[in-house]
């Protein structure tokens, strides 16, 4: 069956999507991403968009459930790459992908999902305390 | 001036729609769009697409002019479906307003994607929904 693949690096899974997604595509992916998570104790999700060229409301609405079910197993989404002519038509189209963080690229999702993993530990230590 | 030749599409199946985009793209593409302009017309040509196949009793087609108009030319697709049809147009085109599952934003987020949007259903006997979208400024 076809896949998009997720690769495990260090704590984090990352999914480059290459491919113009069907539907059912963008279902297996969401299924998968959670099975990762709880597989491999991920505590961060980095989703590269950067290839896709279109971004309709099926794949915000994926793009949200990923970030929302893994944010319930402990594991913080960013969404990267976003074209900035799919950001202006996700606008248009009425999408606030509420819930979802983005970053302009690989690195700085990195950064961002370091940053919130420590300051969750931060805030975890200081709870036990 | 060359004659337009209307092309269409079958829709059945979630992997037709993703065909259905890569064509409005290329066609788009061919006529010099913009690449915001691009991806409005592919967006919106998928949100009805995947309506079609949600609602509109799941089989459909989808017909592609390049129309042109006071020297502008266009992009107009015509999409047809023989499902239920849709009762109260207006509630349907409201942002949030879904019978599915959805979040209600592929007809409302259509027409504002592109320049005209014209649509015609009768309870029964189906829906064809028109856009065109013209190459700007
Ligand atoms: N081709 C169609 N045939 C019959 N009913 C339709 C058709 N297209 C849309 N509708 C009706 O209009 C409603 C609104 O459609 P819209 O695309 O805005 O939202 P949705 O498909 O429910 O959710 P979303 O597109 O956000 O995933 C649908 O829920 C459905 O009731
Ligand atoms: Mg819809």
């Amino acid at each position: 069956m076809e896949r998009i693949p997720i690769l495990k690096m260090g704590g984090f899974l990352l999914i480059t999507i290459q491919v113009d997604m069907h539907d059912r595509l963008a279902m297996t992916l969401q299924n998968d991403v959670t099975d990762m998570i709880v597989k491999t104790r991920a505590r961060g999700v980095m989703i590269d968009i950067s290839m896709l060229d279109m971004v309709d409301s099926f794949i915000g609405r994926m793009l949200g459930s990923i970030a929302s079910m893994s944010r319930i197993l402990d594991a913080e989404t960013v969404v990267v790459g976003m074209q900035p002519a799919v950001a202006i038509t996700l606008v248009e189209l009425g999408l606030s992908l509420t819930g979802v963080r983005t970053a302009l690229n690989v690195d700085k999702g990195m950064e961002l999902l370091r940053s919130s993993i420590e300051r969750k530990e931060a805030n975890g230590a200081f709870v036990r305390d | 001036m060359p004659l337009s030749v209307t092309e269409s599409l079958a829709l059945r199946s979630s992997e037709d729609v993703v065909r259905m985009r890569q064509w409005v793209r290329a066609r788009a593409v061919g006529i010099g769009f913009s690449l915001v302009d691009q991806t409005k017309i592919v967006t919106a040509a998928s949100e009805l697409g995947r309506n079609i196949l949600e609602h509109g009793g799941g089989e459909g087609h989808v017909y592609l002019d390049l129309p042109t108009h006071n020297s502008k030319i266009g992009i107009q697709l015509t999409f047809e479906d023989k499902g239920p049809g849709i009762a109260d147009i207006e509630q349907a085109l409201k942002d949030g307003f879904t019978t599915g599952g959805g979040l209600g934003l592929g007809l409302g987020g259509a027409r504002r994607l592109v320049n005209q949007f014209e649509i015609a259903s009768r309870p029964g006997e189906g829906t064809r929904i028109t856009i065109t979208r013209w190459k700007g400024p």
